[in-house]
C-alpha cells in the first residue's frame, strides 16, 4: 500500500465521523502506516480464478415465518436515547447552513 | 466436599446441587464473597468485572433452589454461577463492551445466549472486562481499565475475553461465555491455564452480541475443564430464527464425546500438527510443552502427522483488512442519537458535528485505528487490491483446511506464540499486539471450531501455555473429545488440574 499522510488520515477520519485533534493525528498517522504495510503483503497473492468467501458458512434463501411476536415497547426503545421528546428520538439539526 | 467449592467444576457443583449437598445460594454467595475479595478494581486486584449483580444473581439463586426443592430443576447446570463477556446485551445489566461511548446503558433486551442461560435457570455474577468492542489480545483497551492476569499480576490476561478468563482462572466464576472474533477466547484461555472454546461459526447465536465483525464473530464457553466447556456449549447453541447466519444443526454430543475423550483412548484419531504455525517468535517454553503434548497425543493411540497449509501466512494479512472493514461498518450505529454517550460541541452544531465529537471521545484509540483502517480498505481504488484479495484468500484458507481434513481429523498448533507479557509493553506496538492471534485467526476465517486448553508452564517463566485444536466446520465434537483425553493425560501427570500450581490471590483491600 501507498504510504498513507497525515492529511489522508484527516480525510478518512472524516468520512468515519471521528473528530480527532492535532495530537490524535500525530499519533495514529505513523501506526497506521505500519499497519498498512503489514497487509500489503496481500497483493496479487490469489489469481482471479479464487472466488471470494464474504461468509465462510454459506447460507442462502434465509427465511422465518412472517408472525407476530413481542417486540420492544416504545418506552422500552426510547429508554437508551440521549435525548427524548414527544415518544422520539430527538436529534440535533441535520441540515447544515449552507441547505 | 471441601470447605470452599469455587475451586470445584461446574460439573462438580451441578452433582453438589442434584445431591443436595449444597444450594444455588450458597455457592453464588460464595463466589460473590471471592469477588470482593480479589477482584478489585481498575488499578488493584485482578479486575475480571465491570459489573457485579450481587443482588439480581442472588435473587436468581434463590428461584433456582425453589425449582430444586419442589423437585423440578430446568437443567442439569440450574444453579450454578456464570459470568458474561460485557459485549452480549443483557436485559436492565449494564452493557459497556467496555467502551466509554456505552458508558450506563441498560440494553431493554438480552442476546439470546443471555436468554438461554436464564431460562436453564443459571444466576449471572456480572458482566467481565475486554478489551473495548473486543478488539485486542490484552484486555489493556478497555475504557476501564485492565484486567491483570492471576497468575502474575503485573501481566496480561490475553484479550479481548481477558476478564471472562480471568474471572474462571481466579476462582470468582465456575463459568464464563466469552466471544471469539480472531482468539478472544483461545488467547485468554492459553494465558491463563484455562479452557476456552470458539465454536463452529453459526452454531451459536450472535443475536445481542453487539458485532465487531459480523463474518467473525463467536460466542463459547470459557471454563476451567473440557467437560465444563462441553455443557455450557450445548446449552447455548442451536438454531436461532433471529439471526440469519444461524445454521440449522443441533449442537450435541458434545458432553458425551468430553466423557468419551476422558477415558484416554484415542486410538484411530489422525493428528495434524500445523507446519506453518511455528519458527521464529514462537517462545522456546511454548513449543516445548506443545510437543510434549503432541507426544501424549501419540502414547494415548492417535497417529500424527506433519500439515502444511500454505496459506496461513497470510491469514494475519486478510484478517487484518476483513476485520476493520467490518468494524467500520458494523460501529457506524453509535452515532449519538438513539442510544449511548452524546457530545455536543459547542455553538450550534448538525447532528454531523455532533457524531464526530461524540465518536472521538467516546472511542478508545485502537477502535480509531481500526475503524480508519478499515474506511480506507474499502475506498475506491483499494478495496479489489486489498479488500478483495482479502476475501479471496479466506477462499484460499478455507481449501487449506479442508484439504487438511481430507487427511486428518483434526489439526494442532500452539494456541498463542508467547506466554502472557507484562502490562503496558506492546500497548502502543499495534502490530506486535496483533501477532499474539497469528495461530487463532485462520479458524475464524474459514468458521471452523477450535478449543484451547492447558499444556503446562513454560521454562522460562513458569506462565502457562495453551494447546490448540481445530476441527472441521460442525464437528466440534471432536474438540471435546481430544482435549478431555488430554486434559485427563496432563492431570494424571501434574496431580491435578493446571490452575492448582498458581500462587494464591492476594485479598483486596475493602
Amino acid at each position: 500500500m501507498p504510504e498513507i499522510s497525515r492529511d489522508e488520515v484527516a480525510h478518512l477520519a472524516d468520512l468515519a465521523r471521528i473528530d480527532l485533534d492535532d495530537a490524535e493525528l500525530d499519533h495514529l498517522a505513523p501506526q497506521l502506516n505500519v499497519i498498512l504495510e503489514s497487509v500489503a503483503s496481500i497483493q496479487g497473492v490469489a489469481g482471479d480464478d479464487v472466488p471470494p468467501t464474504s461468509h465462510p458458512i454459506p447460507l442462502v434463501n434465509v427465511f422465518r415465518d412472517d408472525v407476530i411476536r413481542p417486540g420492544l415497547t416504545p418506552q422500552e426503545a426510547l429508554s437508551g436515547a440521549p435525548e427524548v421528546d414527544e415518544q422520539r428520538f430527538s436529534v440535533p439539526r441535520i441540515l447544515g447552513d449552507e441547505q | 466436599m471441601s470447605t470452599s467449592p469455587i475451586t470445584r467444576t461446574a460439573a462438580e457443583l451441578a452433582d453438589d446441587l442434584a445431591a443436595g449437598a449444597t444450594t444455588s445460594v450458597e455457592l453464588t454467595r460464595a463466589h460473590l464473597d471471592r469477588i470482593a475479595s480479589v477482584d478489585g478494581d481498575a488499578t488493584e486486584g485482578v479486575h475480571a468485572f465491570l459489573h457485579v449483580d450481587a443482588e439480581g444473581a442472588l435473587a436468581s439463586a434463590a428461584e433456582s433452589d425453589a425449582r430444586r426443592a419442589a423437585g423440578a430443576p430446568l437443567h442439569r447446570l440450574d444453579g450454578v454461577p456464570i459470568a458474561i463477556k460485557d459485549v452480549l446485551t443483557t436485559r436492565g445489566l449494564p452493557t459497556t463492551c467496555a467502551s466509554k461511548i456505552l458508558e450506563g446503558w441498560r440494553p431493554p433486551y438480552d442476546a439470546t445466549v443471555v436468554g438461554k442461560i436464564r431460562a436453564a435457570g443459571l444466576p449471572i455474577l456480572g458482566k467481565t472486562n475486554m478489551d473495548e468492542f473486543a478488539m485486542g489480545s490484552s484486555t489493556e483497551h478497555s475504557a476501564y481499565g485492565p484486567t491483570r492476569n492471576p497468575w502474575a499480576l503485573d501481566r496480561i490476561p490475553g484479550g479481548s475475553g481477558g476478564g471472562s478468563a480471568a474471572a474462571v482462572a481466579a476462582y470468582e466464576a465456575p463459568l464464563a461465555i466469552g466471544t471469539d472474533t480472531g482468539g478472544s477466547i483461545r488467547q485468554p484461555g492459553a494465558v491463563t491455564g484455562t479452557v476456552g472454546v470458539k465454536p463452529t461459526y453459526g452454531s451459536v447465536s450472535r443475536y445481542g452480541l453487539v458485532a465487531m465483525a459480523n463474518s467473525l464473530d463467536q460466542a463459547g464457553p470459557v471454563t476451567r475443564s473440557v467437560l465444563d466447556s462441553a455443557l455450557l456449549h450445548e446449552l447455548i447453541g442451536g438454531h436461532d430464527p433471529l439471526d440469519s447466519t444461524s445454521v440449522q444443526q443441533p449442537v450435541t454430543g458434545l458432553v458425551e464425546a468430553a466423557l468419551q475423550g476422558a477415558s484416554g483412548d484415542l486410538s484411530g484419531l489422525r493428528v495434524g500438527v500445523i507446519k506453518e504455525l511455528a519458527g521464529d517468535g514462537w517462545q522456546p517454553g511454548v513449543m516445548a510443552r506443545f510437543q510434549e503434548s503432541v507426544d501424549l497425543l501419540t502414547k494415548l493411540g492417535a497417529e500424527v502427522v506433519e500439515v502444511s497449509c500454505p496459506s496461513f501466512v497470510h491469514a494475519m494479512a486478510a484478517y487484518y483488512l476483513v476485520m476493520p472493514a467490518e468494524v467500520s461498518s458494523n460501529l457506524a450505529k453509535f452515532d449519538a442519537m438513539r442510544f449511548g454517550l452524546r457530545v455536543v460541541p459547542d455553538g450550534q452544531p448538525s447532528a454531523e458535528d455532533v457524531m464526530k465529537a461524540t465518536r472521538d471521545a467516546g472511542f478508545g484509540d485502537e477502535v480509531k485505528r481500526r475503524i480508519i483502517v478499515g474506511t480506507y480498505a474499502l475506498s475506491s481504488g483499494y478495496y479489489d487490491a486489498y479488500y478483495g484479495q482479502a476475501q479471496k484468500v479466506r477462499t484460499l484458507i478455507s481449501r487449506d483446511f479442508a484439504a487438511a481434513y481430507d487427511r486428518v481429523d483434526v489439526l494442532v498448533s500452539p494456541t498463542s506464540p508467547t506466554t502472557a507479557f507484562k502490562l503496558g509493553e506492546k500497548l502502543d506496538d499495534p502490530l506486535a499486539m496483533y501477532l499474539q492471534d497469528l495461530a487463532t485467526i485462520p479458524a475464524n476465517l474459514a468458521g471452523v471450531p477450535g478449543i484451547s486448553v492447558p499444556a503446562g508452564l513454560a521454562d522460562e517463566d513458569g506462565l502457562p501455555v495453551g494447546f490448540q485444536v481445530l476441527a472441521p466446520a460442525l464437528a466440534d465434537d471432536r474438540l471435546y473429545r481430544v482435549g478431555a483425553a488430554l486434559e485427563a493425560a496432563h492431570a494424571a501427570a501434574w496431580g491435578g488440574p493446571l490452575l492448582a500450581q498458581a500462587p494464591a490471590l492476594q485479598e483486596v483491600a475493602r
